[in-house]
């Protein structure tokens, strides 16, 4: 391995280690994971927001999960962080995990006909 | 695919034997039952430093510390926790120290300062990748693309990093003289012997970031101009023997031990080498010597080993912990290392905290902290709110400090001061409960039996101090053995060959100096203040107090109670063995220790 190709493999790297370190990401999702959202297929969307965001190589973007919210009827509940605002999007399926994804999270356009 | 949750598992020493493998186990497979294994991963680390509060595991994000983990436990993390995003708050408050949800909060870590320790407990240390993401290896390329060997060891020098395996010696200056030394080749050792009772500093650092002590090496190696480098490790450290074999092939397989390291025309590799667990094979000529596989027994200096060493070749020899802190000080700078500590003791010291105070295990303060800081912010004060009687630092090689050095900043020349060393960094808290004459017997028998016998005075002169501490603390001693013991091991000190003799009396004249009256109570009064020594206490039931239930006389292995049911109970001394059976099965504690 030559010097280069270290500092090349320590910023593929580096990435997966910031979860253990105690700094506010820029972005937080969170995806209520209560009974009812899991039932309302909340755990799909969680896999859907991974594995966009690994796909999209975005960095400082968490997922963390909550509990029940009490809106039973719009779950899966998720809500997006970013400096700016914090939104929560009702009746998220995978497809439009993506399309936050996409959208909010990099384009910082809301997806309106989701926010509830 | 990226993951939303870390969960680190200690694997350390302490939490393995408290059943840390089963718990990660189990993890894995609940995790996998769940269908949690893409997003989630698991992580065996290296001590995290609470060593009793183990099985310890941390999840990330939250930073959710968990202590004292069982096998059911593991279940409601997994089903709350990690697949409903609930902390597990009961049992986060299993422990009243740990109420609190992040690591960062609880008092122990509060006062640390994590410098060698920083991936230990955080990364997985049989995963090189994970070394390098936390900066691994980058001070080895920095040095290697940019730096000469003179400017490493100037940087080395301007650090002021002294070594950490006990004798305190400037590091820098230590590579200057083997660089400057002619012979060829040169050698570069690691001192993982660690033989002090109870430490087990070393033993956590390789365990938990072995290629931070490679790397340090390797730095070394390049600074005094070495090819072959040998780390020396005892055979009851099983587990950082494994880490360190599975350390050094993954640096070889990617390039960071062997020829042509980075592609910059370097070379070095290291060997393992196994010792047998002999004390005096720490010091550094014995260790020399095992390393060449002759007897471990120390020489005298000089010659040192930086000019005659392995093979009567020039050798760097250097601790564990000192290796440690190299890498940060090339990615950081000297003045950075020399911002924390005091003058004269830059930088931080691990310590393996133990005894009588509520929180142990190991820890790493700035240099220069004081040992209240330590006793209650740290340790959280003394078991069951007992009085703080003194502490024993340095190990068998060391001395204690009382309660008037309290506020005593720890640094080399401070507490050598006050009669003891900084050492490697055993820390032992003593209360009231401990007998001072007792434990100066217990450290000296250590050296009285590890010693190599080559010289007399530490032979012979520790065996006869030996005696009359047993007979001080049978209750046969004379007010003359004080002062023998004082002029014995001023003369053991002066007299002996290597380090070991040289300290061995350190316990026995430093408890001397401060618990003289101790001493006195053993020897005048026959008496043992803190109730210890068995020849000098007795065991009484006290008669108004005892309620004749006969539970004590039930237990007594040698029939020694005897009383009529509903009736006082009497112990007979003449029979009574001092097992102390009879006090814990009181129920109204009648039973008591004159
Ligand atoms: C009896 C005895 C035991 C020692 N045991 C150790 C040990 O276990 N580990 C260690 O690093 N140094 C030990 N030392 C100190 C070594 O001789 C040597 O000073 C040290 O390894 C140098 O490394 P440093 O400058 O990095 O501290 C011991 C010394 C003596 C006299
Ligand atoms: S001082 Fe003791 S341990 Fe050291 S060489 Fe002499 S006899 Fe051996
Ligand atoms: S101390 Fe042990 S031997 Fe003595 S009386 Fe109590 S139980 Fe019996
Ligand atoms: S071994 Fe787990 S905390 Fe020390």
């Amino acid at each position: 391995m030559k010097i280069e190709e270290l500092r090349k493999l320590r910023e593929k790297v580096q990435e997966e280690l910031k979860l253990r370190e105690s700094i506010e990401p820029k972005v937080k999702i969170i995806v209520s994971m209560g009974t009812s959202g899991i039932a309302a297929g909340a755990r799909e969307v969680l896999k859907a927001f991974l594995d966009e965001i690994s796909k999209r190589g975005l960095k400082d973007v968490i997922v963390l999960q909550t509990g029940e919210k009490g809106l039973a009827s719009a779950e899966p509940l998720v809500e997006v962080i970013t400096p700016e605002a914090s939104i929560t999007y009702g009746r998220v399926t995978p497809e439009v995990a993506r399309r936050i994804v996409v959208e909010h999270v990099i384009n910082g356009r809301i997806v309106s006909e989701y926010v509830v | 695919m990226i993951q939303r949750a870390h969960v680190l598992v200690c694997m350390g020493a302490g939490c393995v034997s408290a059943g840390s493998e089963l718990v990660k186990k189990r993890l894995e497979e609940k995790i996998k039952e769940k269908e949690l294994d893409v997003e989630v991963r698991i992580i065996g680390t290296g001590c995290m430093g609470p060593c009793e509060r183990g099985p310890i595991v941390l999840v990330y994000p939250e930073g959710a510390f968990y202590q004292k983990v069982g096998l059911s436990d593991v279940d409601l993390i997994v089903e709350e926790h990690l697949l409903k995003g609930r902390v597990v708050k009961e049992l986060l408050a299993k422990d009243e120290a740990a109420v609190r949800v992040s690591k960062e909060e609880i008092p122990f870590f509060a006062k640390q300062e994590k410098i060698v320790l920083a991936n230990c407990g955080v990364i997985d240390p049989e995963n090189i990748e994970e070394y390098i993401a936390a900066n691994g290896y980058e001070a080895l390329a920095r040095v290697l693309e940019r730096m000469t060997p003179d400017e490493v060891i100037s940087m080395m020098e301007k650090s002021n990093l002294r070594g950490r395996g006990g004798a305190g010696f400037p590091t820098g200056l230590k590579w200057r003289f083997v660089r400057s030394a002619k012979g060829e080749p040169k050698y570069v050792v690691c001192n993982g012997d660690e033989g002090d009772p109870g430490a087990f500093m070393d033993r956590a650092i390789l365990e938990g970031d072995p290629h931070a002590v490679l790397e340090g090496m390797l730095i070394a190696a390049y600074a005094v101009g070495s090819k072959q480098g040998y780390i020396y490790v005892r055979a009851e450290y099983p587990l950082a023997i494994k880490r360190l074999q599975i350390a050094m092939e993954q640096a070889r397989k990617y390039g960071f031990l062997g020829k042509n390291i980075l592609d910059t025309g370097f070379s070095f590799d290291v060997e393992l080498r196994i010792g047998a667990g002999a004390f005096v094979c720490g010091e550094e000529t014995a260790l020399l010597a095992s390393i060449e596989g002759r007897r471990g027994m120390p020489r005298s200096k000089p010659p040192f080993p930086a000019t005659h060493g392995l093979w009567g070749k020039p050798t760097l020899i250097n601790n564990v912990e000192t290796y440690a802190n190299v890498r940060h000080i090339i990615l950081n700078g000297p003045e950075w290392f020399r911002s924390f500590g005091t003058d004269s003791s830059s930088g931080t010291k691990v310590f393996a905290l133990s005894g009588k105070v509520k929180n142990t295990g190991l820890i790493e303060v700035p240099m220069g902290i004081t040992l209240r800081e330590v006793v209650f912010d740290i340790g959280g004060g003394i078991i069951n709110d007992g009085k703080f009687k003194a502490a024993q630092i340095g190990g068998p090689s060391g001395g204690c400090l009382t309660e008037r050095h309290l506020d005593l900043p720890l640094t080399y020349e401070s507490v050598k001061e006050a009669g003891a060393i900084v050492g490697s960094g055993g820390l032992i808290i003593l209360d009231e409960n401990t007998c001072m004459v007792e434990l100066a017997r217990y450290f000296l028998e250590f050296c009285q039996l590890e010693s190599c016998g080559k010289c007399i005075p530490c032979r012979v002169g520790t065996k006869r101090m030996l005696e009359i501490l047993e007979r001080i603390t049978q209750g046969a001693g004379k007010m003359e053995d004080i002062n023998e013991l004082e002029r014995l091991g001023n003369w053991v000190q002066q007299a002996s060959l290597c380090g070991l003799g040289q300290t061995a009396p350190n316990p026995v004249l430093s408890t001397v100096r401060y618990f003289r009256e101790e001493y006195e109570a053993h020897v005048i009064q026959k008496k043992c203040p803190a109730k210890v020594c068995v020849s000098l206490i007795k065991y009484l039931i006290l008669v108004e107090k005892c309620i004749g239930c006969g539970r004590c006389a039930k237990v007594c292995p040698v029939k020694a109670i005897s009383g009529a049911i509903r009736k006082p109970h009497f112990i007979n001394s003449e029979i009574c063995v001092k097992c102390g059976e009879c006090k814990k099965v009181c129920p109204v504690n009648a039973v008591i220790i004159d």
